[in-house]
């Protein structure tokens, strides 16, 4: 889209910030014990407020209410989406208006619901809903679009105001690489468990990962002082020599540091995860995870074993335990 | 009948912990939960249409996540609670076969108006965060 095309575009598109996506619409039923079971059954919402009407008599409010959180389920549409699909309105206008411009991709990103009234059984959600602000043109980690937000008004038989929900919708540009990467996704009919991020492997370190997988953690050692290094690199920092060879890490060492972290949250990565600095008996330092002991349970200076683990499906690691919990390797 | 207990507004304290909440997530679940929102966008229960979107499966519905806040929030609370409102920042899908933990905490209370204020988190053991954000209580004095 070059910049001509993405004025014009705007143009129709902000002609939409306002519009009504609906005006105000009675629910086909009022609020009634069968609807509000159903929720509560399947949420697994205990709270008698909904449904106990013995309980809810002698409560502060005296009467059963509706779950806030069913306030916009009592306008929906039901079954006639199934099998006719959504009526239009401004808002599917709106979004054929995205799709015909390539902004394909659709994302719920936030919803808000504030509630001012509390309603009980025999009274009548009404709807009313405009799109409410569209925003400039986003650079977002999905790709390049637009959120757009509408706003729902949602008051009682008497015109009283309920509650609000405003929706949150990002609209953008599928970038095409993912789709073709994953196969558009249809394939992959079973849920796949994140694996840690790979270490990337070179020419310099390929061979100390291939030893990993295969359980070793070796020791690069130069050919022509005898010094030895960690992590893998091609010259000998005492002589440097390019001529190298390694031996076999016997895995005991001594704890240097260690923290324990919590954030981000990656997927793959079971937290909280603690990350540790070994001094090994050979003399060069390795950083891995401390496993088999919580936190509070480690200290600088502690003895560690090692042993090379499948930490998942993918991965094969080192990890440390506390000395005394007689690891054998 | 049972008797159940409310919090009041003067037993919270900020940085009080809620006890979480796991909630597996299956096919039954996922469509049950969409019909009883009245929900019926295929994508919810029609594993067909949800993979042309790209995902392996159905996955829940907004709604549902709302609800599932709400009721995370009350069970602690008590039946007494009003809430106020359910502010949501939406993340990865929950599709059948994920576990979703829910853990919260009070963040902020609002003396004048008897409010409190907790953050509550939704996270999934495969994708991670679905849902982050707070819910407001109006809780009785006691
Ligand atoms: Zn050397």
């Amino acid at each position: 889209m070059n910049d001509e095309q993405q004025q014009a575009f705007e143009q129709c598109l902000y002609r939409f910030v306002g519009r009504q996506v609906c005006a105000r619409t009675a629910a086909k039923d009022a609020v009634n014990e069968a609807m509000i079971r159903h929720w509560a059954e399947t949420v697994g919402d205990a709270n008698p407020a909904y449904t106990d009407a013995q309980w809810a008599a002698r409560s502060a409010r005296g009467r059963i209410i509706a779950p806030p959180a069913m306030m916009y389920s009592w306008n929906q549409e039901g079954f006639p989406v199934v099998a006719q699909g959504r009526a239009p309105d401004a808002q599917t206008e709106l979004v054929d208006l995205f799709n015909e411009n390539g902004f394909t991709g659709v994302l719920g990103t936030n919803v808000k619901q504030e509630y001012y009234k509390e309603i009980g059984l025999g009274e009548r959600v009404h709807l009313e809903m405009v799109i409410d602000n569209i925003s400039e043109q986003k650079a977002t980690a999905r790709g390049i679009g637009y959120f757009f937000e509408t706003l729902a008004s949602f008051s009682d038989q008497h015109g009283d105001l309920i509650g609000t929900q405003r929706f949150r919708v990002l609209k953008f540009i599928p970038p095409e690489t993912a789709a073709a990467a994953d196969g558009g996704g249809a394939e992959q009919d079973t849920l796949q468990t994140p694996t840690r991020i790979a270490a990337p492997r070179g020419h310099d370190n390929s061979w100390w990962w291939e030893a990993c997988d295969q359980g070793q953690v070796l020791i690069q050692r130069c050919r022509n002082c005898q010094t030895l290094r960690h992590p893998p690199r091609p010259m000998c920092g005492e002589c440097q020599s390019l001529d190298w060879d390694s031996i076999e890490s016997c895995l005991e060492g001594e704890l240097l540091s260690f923290t324990e972290l919590h954030h981000p949250r990656i997927p793959g990565y079971p937290l909280p995860l603690i990350c540790g600095v070994i001094r090994l008996r050979e003399g060069v330092n390795l950083v891995a995870n401390i496993v088999g002991a919580e936190e509070q349970a480690l200290a600088i200076g502690m003895r560690v074993q090692g042993k090379v683990e499948q930490v998942d499906e993918k991965t094969m690691l080192p990890q440390f335990y506390p000395a005394e919990n007689g690891v054998e390797k | 009948m049972t008797d159940y207990r409310t919090l009041a507004f003067e037993e919270v304290e900020v940085g009080d912990k809620l006890p979480s909440l796991e909630i597996e997530i299956t096919t039954g679940l996922i469509v049950s939960t969409a019909l009883a929102t009245r929900d019926f966008e295929p994508v919810h229960h029609d594993k067909a249409v949800a993979q042309a979107t790209g995902l392996p499966d159905v996955f829940m519905n907004i709604l549902t996540s709302q609800s599932f806040m709400t009721r995370f929030v009350t069970d602690w609370s008590g039946p007494e609670a009003v809430v106020k409102s359910v502010d949501i920042r939406l993340g990865a899908p929950n599709v059948p076969g994920m576990v979703m933990t829910v853990t919260g905490r009070v963040q902020a209370k609002d003396d004048d108006a008897g409010e409190v204020e907790v953050a509550v988190a939704g996270e999934n053991n495969i994708w991670g965060m679905h849902m982050e954000g707070c819910v407001r209580l109006q809780l009785p004095g006691s």
